[in-house]
């Protein structure tokens, strides 16, 4: 089962590689990884999705919390979560493809930031499912990259997930 | 006043209690060797500097101290590798202090520059580099907590040059304040309350003892918890000084090598109790057999121990000592039932002994030639009870572990996790460092002993009356054994084809060499070397194909035993 998993370190030198290390020396499998400070610049967090059944999604959460620079490990599965997730995407666009491309980005309520004559670029913010939704429908046009952020994710309601 | 890096350091170490510390200069420690020549400090300089780690290792073992070892950069600091993984693999608590390239260097691949905090990041508890002599003593302060604290574990702090050289004031912390790191020592009640309450209602309970035992200081409350309630204990290797072996509740080792009646013991029980016990793969076989009809309680201060290779039906983190007193004090107050337990148990102790008496541990005799079991029970025979003992890896360390009826808490130091031939000579060396006036023994094979052999000049240089009993098969007995038994006995690379002159080389280092080649010779032969001051090593010519059993072969249930006929 997927799961993303929020972790809350500290914003030092060497600590990714804690992290990732964790995970390839154990055989754990990281789908993404985002990082980022928080508003307290000493603590960064890192949103992670990862899979397993819940006897390795122990042990990872377990293991996160056992490293020295781990402030806290949120596993978001269990919780009401907002999930979001940013891409760019670069589609081929001939003339005759050019207004199909624009009303799909018009439904997602996407953006277009950069155009050439043989292209546009794409921006669009969303739950990962938006994005592969809009990748479906522009994959016939040719897609020629993509960049996806990985997700972010936050707790619904008033509730702060963390203290540091 | 200021101080310079180098100083801080050594000013840190003084109060954090170190007084002796093991290591090998460089260029990139020269400054912190230029300090210790006047420092009250002791330095012992090993010849090798995985041996410097090991000696740190050894005396923490036997002490409960942290260990620490000092190298120099690149090749000094690749060195201690095997030593720093070793002691993680036994969470020894160690700090191990590198030298670095100067901070403007760093990543420049520049001469004797290797990524230590890279390097040893999977086999460290944590690991520091010191970019800024502003960070100095804190550090040094968190590096001796994190190793001591919790589940204890070797902390590396890399030290650049520049900032050795570099001035600061000094203050030493008095507290550290480490937000990511609070390990729980105290076991919840709760737990421990249905603890006793599945002990109460156990009638084929067994304790399944690790090396957390040692760790922890709770040996006496071990004992306790044993005798109150007259449960069975087996040992891991990390255990075997444990719990007294001579102790009629006492079933010796379990697992690979371990004894029937443990085997067999763990495989009927219905309450399986692992305390400081992490289910190594050398201890369970085949795991989804392994206490298959048991309940389990599992204690261990590591959350992460818990669940990770077994199901668990109680788990308990904490410090064995506070859980184990919290239990014994909880299971005193039901006095009744703690007679009930002993009523209800009394059938499965009279099971115990009776596969006790089926197949008790043993090896068949010998007039003709020496048998490595035999030197063993004559060293266990003709020491202190007291007397500590180290081994390398191989047969001879099993059969020390199955024959030597440990009495004393850490007195048994081996490499269990790693399983590091070479390991024995070293840390026996730091074991009678911390302690020259007791008797400090490595039990060793004819290979793991060349492993570190140069470590026989520093036992002279030192006059440490370390003995060593090389128990020369010439064999890598170990493997030749797996050989034999599971491929068709091709013995590839096992053989040691050239014999070596252990007695000469001994003497070359300026040490005493014993040779020992018929049975009568084995007593005469240990109590000249004990008699003997300095460095002695006896070389003792053993039956060559030899077997460590029982043994359990890979992939199977550990009551699948093949015994000893
Ligand atoms: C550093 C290291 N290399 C290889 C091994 C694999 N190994 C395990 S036991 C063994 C043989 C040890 O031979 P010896 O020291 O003579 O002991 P014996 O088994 O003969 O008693 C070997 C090669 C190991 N444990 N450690
Ligand atoms: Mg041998």
């Amino acid at each position: 089962m997927k799961h993303t998993i929020s972790v809350l370190v500290e914003n030092e030198f060497g600590v990714l590689s804690r992290i990732s290390g964790l995970f390839s020396g154990r055989g754990f499998n990281i789908e993404s990884l985002s990082v980022a400070p928080t508003q307290d610049p000493d603590v960064s967090r890192m949103t992670l999705v990862t899979r397993g059944d819940d006897r390795i999604l122990e042990q990872i959460t377990k293991q996160l919390n056992k490293l020295i620079s781990t402030i806290k490990v949120v596993d978001f599965t269990d919780e009401e979560f907002i999930e979001r997730e940013l891409a760019l995407i670069k589609v081929a666009t001939e003339a005759e493809s050019r207004a199909e491309a624009l009303r799909i980005v018009d439904i997602f309520r996407a953006k277009v930031i950069d155009v050439t004559p043989k292209s546009y670029t794409i921006e669009i913010t969303g739950a990962p499912a938006k994005i592969d939704g809009i990748l479906e429908l522009l994959r016939p046009m040719g897609i020629k990259e993509v960049v996806r952020s990985g997700p972010v994710v936050i707790g619904r309601g008033a509730k702060r997930n963390w203290s540091a | 006043m200021e101080l310079t890096g180098s100083q801080i350091l050594l000013e840190a170490l003084k109060l954090e209690g170190v007084d002796t510390v093991f290591g090998y200069p460089g260029g990139a420690v020269i400054n912190i060797y230029d300090d210790l020549f006047e420092s009250s400090i002791k330095h012992v300089l090993t010849r090798h500097e995985q041996a410097a780690v090991h000696a740190a290792d050894g005396y923490a073992r036997c002490t409960g101290k942290v260990g620490v070892a000092i190298a120099t950069s690149g090749p000094g600091a690749t060195n201690t590798i095997t030593g720093i993984a070793t002691a993680f693999m036994d969470s020894i608590p160690m700090v191990i202090i590198t030298g670095q390239v100067p901070t403007p260097l760093i990543g420049n691949d520049a001469f004797q520059e290797a990524d230590m905090v890279g390097i040893t990041r999977p086999c460290t508890k944590h690991n520091f580099l010191v970019k800024d002599i502003r960070d100095l003593a804190r550090t040094i302060k968190e590096a001796f907590y994190i190793a001591r604290t919790g589940r204890p574990g070797p902390v590396l702090i890399d030290l650049p040059k520049d900032v050795q050289v570099s001035s600061h004031v000094f203050s030493y912390p008095e507290t550290v304040n480490l937000r990511g790191y609070k390990p729980t020592y105290s076991g919840n009640i709760r737990q421990v309350e249905k603890a006793a309450k599945m002990i109460l209602e156990a009638k084929k309970p067994v304790l399944y003892v690790g090396g957390g035992i040692n760790l922890s200081a709770a040996n006496d409350e071990l004992l306790k918890l044993a005798e109150m309630t007259r449960i069975p204990v087996t040992t891991t290797l990390m255990a075997m000084s444990a719990f007294p072996q001579r102790h009629p509740l006492a079933l010796g080792m379990l697992g690979m090598h371990g004894t029937f009646y443990a085997n067999m013991a763990v495989t009927d029980c219905d309450l399986l109790i692992a305390i400081g016990a992490r289910f190594d793969d050398r201890v369970t076989g085949r795991i989804d057999s392994f206490a298959e009809k048991a309940k389990v309680i599992h204690v261990d201060i590591d959350p992460t121990t818990i669940r990770k290779n077994v199901e668990v039906d109680l788990p308990i983190v904490g410090d064995l000592k506070d859980v184990l007193s919290k239990l014994t004090g909880c299971l005193l107050q039901k006095t009744e039932l703690l007679e009930d337990l002993i009523d209800a148990t009394e059938a499965w102790r009279g099971m115990v002994a009776e596969w006790k008496e089926r197949h008790p541990m043993g090896y068949r005799s010998s007039k003709s030639v020496i048998k490595p079991q035999f030197v063993i029970e004559k060293i266990r025979e003709l020491t202190e009870d007291n007397a500590i003992i180290t081994t390398e890896v191989g047969q001879h360390q099993m059969w020390t572990a199955q024959f030597f009826q440990f009495t004393q808490p850490r007195t048994f130091l081996t490499s269990g996790g790693l399983g590091t031939m070479g390991f024995g000579l070293p840390a026996a060396l730091g074991a009678q460092v911390a302690f020259p006036d007791r008797q400090v023994i490595d039990i060793s094979g004819d290979g793991s002993f060349q492993m570190n052999s140069q470590e026989l000049a520093t036992l002279v240089q030192y006059q440490l009356p370390v003995k060593i009993a090389i128990l020369n098969n010439n064999y890598l007995g170990m493997v030749r054994q797996w050989q034999q038994m599971f491929f068709d006995k091709r013995y590839s690379q096992t053989v040691m084809e050239l014999p070596i002159d252990f007695i000469k080389l001994a003497e070359a280092y300026g040490a005493t060499g014993l040779q020992a080649s018929k049975v009568e010779d084995v007593e005469a032969t240990i109590i000249q070397a004990l008699e003997t001051p300095g460095p002695v090593l006896m070389n003792f010519k053993v039956s060559r194909e030899e077997n460590v059993l029982p043994m359990v072969p890979a992939g199977k249930a550990i009551h699948e035993m093949v015994l000893a006929s």
